[in-house]
């Protein structure tokens, strides 16, 4: 089984990366980008068995910081 | 007094580190594997050094925080055993939960390597005891993502609480509040971006960095 779990900065903090991507796509002649914000996606294949709350537990304990960053968990068959 | 210095996979900054204490102590550190569960006894100083480790794979210092001897630095520094992270090791203590805030990827983008000016701005600590407090000192930082980062209550408090150890005088890497050091609230670690271990002796070019491991091993002796 898959799940997808996206990692995004938290809304207050300040993104240098998104920031660069922007200025390079005005750099590229598109208009009209207000704001970039750039995150993580992390594909995890699992056995069925693993809950949602281990899921969860490795977000919290490893894949995002929570300091910085949220996280969405997303499980698909 | 026993020393340790961690070494992690794409750890680059652990000899350096450890001629410093040598050379100060007299007695060579202890280089501990990342995959080793104990510090020697009676450990007196721990040491986390820079460089990359695990590629920066994740985020910064995320991988090696969740090595096996992280636990056990983690333990020592709960019993008040002085760890000393700099660079990659002020990014790990913050992803072990040593250490508040985060540090991100420097506001300019680009990797900084020169020397910076700093203002010691707590002179009371056991890492900045032989410094004067205001002082202004200059040692090189050599970094990616030194900007660090936490949220405006975390701010205040270490702020308001001296934990503040050392700030950076110019722009650098977008630190908040141009912070480049941070201590714990128990005052027995310490997280900096810049390279204390790059300017010991006269041959470096300059020795601010010295004093900061003559005070720390004057007080942990």
């Amino acid at each position: 089984m898959k799940t997808r779990v996206y990692v995004t900065l938290k809304g207050g903090v300040l993104d240098p990366q998104g920031k660069a991507i922007q200025n390079a796509l005005g750099g590229l002649g598109f208009s009209g980008v207000n704001d970039v914000r750039a995150g993580k996606l992390i594909e995890l294949e699992h056995d069925d068995d693993v809950t949602d709350a281990a899921i969860e537990d490795m977000c919290k304990k490893l894949l995002a910081n929570t300091v910085i960053e949220n996280f969405r968990i997303e499980r698909s068959a | 007094m026993k020393s340790a210095v961690i070494v992690f996979p794409g750890s680059n900054c652990d000899r350096d580190l450890a001629t410093a204490i040598r050379d100060v102590t007299g007695k060579r550190p202890e280089m501990v594997w990342h995959r080793d569960s104990e510090l020697p006894d009676d450990v007196g100083l721990i040491a986390v050094p820079g460089g990359f480790s695990y590629g920066d794979y994740l985020r910064s210092g995320a991988m090696a925080a969740r090595s096996p001897i992280m636990r056990a630095v983690v333990d020592a520094a709960g019993r008040g055993v002085p760890v000393l992270g700099i660079c990659n090791g002020f990014q790990i203590l913050t992803e072990a939960g040593l250490l508040p805030g985060a540090l991100m990827r420097n506001a300019g983008l680009d990797f900084v390597c020169r020397d910076v000016g700093l203002t010691v701005e707590n002179s009371q600590s056991i890492f900045t005891a032989r410094y004067d407090q205001g002082e202004a000192i200059t040692i090189p930082v050599a970094h990616h993502d030194g900007n660090f980062t936490a949220d405006r209550e975390t701010l205040d408090r270490i702020e308001g609480e001296g934990r503040v150890a050392f700030r950076y005088t110019e722009q650098v890497n977008g630190s908040s509040r141009s912070i480049a050091g941070v201590l714990n609230d128990a005052g027995n670690v310490l997280g900096m971006m810049p390279h204390p271990e790059r300017v010991i002796e006269a041959a470096h070019g300059r020795s601010d960095g010295r004093r900061l491991f003559e005070g720390l091993l004057e007080t942990v002796a």
